[in-house]
């Protein structure tokens, strides 16, 4: 395994977020503190308890998975579109690497950048409503599994993407509203019966839904059918980028 | 530079695997004494273009092969199949024994590419993008490595500057220094001097030159007849996707070469007498100049019978000079008549 490339392409991308730090943390950030402040003080003094947890401390696993699953997507999809934009793929293309280590340089560095950026903005939550993580295993591996299979989706989307338009395109107009149907602010439990059928068919439903178990083992489907989904759809996306490289789909002529 | 390329060439030998079904084994020799091998090399795009046409080549241990060809004949195409861009259609390509596709690894390790294209990561120091293409390649951190390639490229003061700030011509040798930062073997250039002034082509020419010392096997695509003339040891024509020719370059000139002969006379003439119409001769400057162009190759050149029959036709002449046709004109020759 040609671990140096690994990590010279994981330093890379690493190295961005640094040095777009404005963009990358602090921004999500900023963002997140004010759906507290909307959706936790100003909505939420209205709701009394969800489940018997506050609306406030509710909100928090949804809050966060809206922030994990845009900036995985975000950052995969842009690690790897730029060197295609710029024409500098070509030297990942000529290096002596395997397909498996530049989705692990690219995908890592995306993970590992959500990851922190999850972090940050489950201690900044810390500072507006009380907090108790029942599972924090479970918890962490929810994270690093959600992180880890949105970064792979957003590698296939920058890969797929030909212009910023459709960079842009999957996340602002599927991603972001499925989040927000997803139960980020509420239980799907406080739908009508039909809308709850629906919500079922939306897959963050059951990110969210596991997550917030590992909170509060509060739950809308069962955890180990979060788990299952979550797999599933980290297995599709592996075939999808194993195609991609076996046939050099918009990455080879 | 000097000294970049350690290994030993021995080592660029590996063991060379069987191709796959229904490709034309390469012969040994060819393989021994070759660093690239291309045999029945087809290149088809989704459009159904076809890129190249059964392609055939062999380029030398340490030699400076220049590939010519006019605009969408294939040179970029073939170097972006050996060196892993571009998949083939059909065909087999050996660098360093090692077959391209089943031991990628190793055959890649051995290339480092200058593409056509200036892409460099715009926001990136010098130093930065030069050392990330090293770790790319596998290769263990060599601060001095890299310190000596900069300053061999007259880029040691700008290691910390951003690429955006530099010039065309720097961001070319910071595009150099990245395929060189890996130790490479072979050093692909297409279009090195594309766009670049006539000074640093020259500086660029030196570069090349002193790589080739050092051990390094240079292919070099360009429009520039006269860097290939300068520069290559060997010369291949390529055009719509075929391989016209391969040949050492001296050899090509003499084989191919016309001469020209140009007689000033002593006075005008107004048009050619009869008895010198069975030469190819063209009056020029107004009918000051006699030009005469003759084959080399030939048995009989027929300067001595013109000049005889000039003395007859009692045209006389102050001065004459002969001048060799240069590479362009043969280049020419050959992609209007391929």
């Amino acid at each position: 395994m040609n671990h140096r490339a690994i990590r010279a392409i994981y330093l890379f991308e690493m190295a961005r977020t640094w040095r777009t730090l404005l963009q990358s943390i602090v921004s999500p950030v900023v963002s997140t503190s004010l759906y507290f402040v909307v959706f936790g003080a100003a909505i939420g003094s209205r709701i009394s308890q969800v489940e018997g947890v506050s609306y406030g401390t509710f909100i928090v696993p949804g809050l966060i998975m809206l922030s994990v699953l845009t900036q995985s997507i975000a950052n995969a999809s842009f690690g790897i579109y730029f060197p295609k934009f710029t024409g500098t793929i070509y030297e990942i293309l000529s290096a002596p690497i395997s397909y498996f280590e530049i989705v692990l340089g690219y995908v890592g560095a995306a993970a590992t950048k959500s990851i922190i950026l999850g972090l940050i903005i489950l201690a900044t939550a810390g500072l507006f409503v009380p907090l108790h993580i029942h599972h924090p295993i479970w918890m962490l591996a929810f994270l690093v599994l959600t992180a880890v299979t949105f970064s792979l989706f957003g590698f296939i989307i920058g890969i797929w993407a030909d212009g910023f338009e459709k960079l842009q395109m999957i996340p602002m107009l599927v991603v972001t509203p499925l989040t927000f149907l997803g139960g980020s602010f509420y239980s799907i439990d406080m739908l009508p019966p039909t809308w709850r059928t629906v919500a079922l068919l939306n897959p963050v439903v059951y990110l969210i839904s596991g997550f917030r178990w590992s909170f509060y083992e509060i739950v809308d489907v069962s955890v180990a059918v979060s788990i299952g989904m979550t797999i599933a759809f980290l297995v599709i996306c592996l075939v999808v980028i194993w195609w991609i490289f076996r046939t050099g789909y918009r990455l080879k002529n | 530079m000097r000294s970049y390329f350690r290994a030993p060439l021995t080592s660029l030998s590996g063991p060379v695997q069987p191709p796959p079904p229904g490709v034309c084994p390469l012969s040994l020799a060819a393989i021994m004494s070759s660093i690239i091998s291309v045999a029945n090399l087809s290149k088809t795009y989704g459009s159904g273009f076809k890129a190249l046409k059964n392609v055939n080549l062999d380029i030398k241990r340490g030699e400076i092969f220049a590939l010519l060809g006019p605009n969408g004949a294939g040179k970029t195409t073939l170097i972006s199949i050996i060196c892993g861009i571009a998949n083939p259609s059909e065909g087999r390509v050996l660098v360093g024994g090692e077959d391209i596709q089943t031991s990628y690894r190793k055959a890649r390790s051995l290339i480092g590419l200058v593409p056509q294209e200036l892409h460099t990561d715009a926001f990136e120091s010098v130093w930065a993008t030069v050392s990330f293409s090293r770790g790319l390649f596998g290769k263990p951190k060599n601060p001095a490595h890299i310190e000596k390639v900069l300053k061999d490229l007259s880029l040691w003061d700008k290691k910390d500057n951003k690429i955006i700030t530099l010039s065309g011509g720097m961001k070319r040798r910071v595009m150099i220094a990245k395929a060189l930062s890996h130790e490479p073997q072979i050093l692909f250039l297409d279009e090195p001097t594309a766009g670049v002034d006539v000074e640093l082509r020259k500086g660029m020419w030196e570069v090349v030159r002193t790589l080739q010392q050092s051990g390094v096997t240079i292919i070099l695509t360009t429009h520039y007849i006269e860097e290939a003339e300068e520069m290559a040891d060997r010369i291949g024509v390529i055009n719509k996707g075929e391989i016209v020719l391969v040949e050492d370059k001296t050899t090509l000139m003499h084989k191919l070469g016309k001469k020209r002969l140009t007689l000033h006379l002593q006075g005008k003439i107004a048009a050619l007498p009869e008895n010198l119409h069975h030469y190819e001769l063209e009056l020029c400057d107004n009918g000051a100049t006699l030009v005469y162009d003759y084959d080399t190759k030939g048995e009989r050149t027929g300067i001595t019978s013109l000049l005889g029959d000039l003395r007859t036709a009692g045209i006389r002449f102050n001065d004459l000079d002969t001048t060799q046709s240069s590479l362009e004109d043969i280049f020419v020759d050959l992609v209007r008549t391929s």
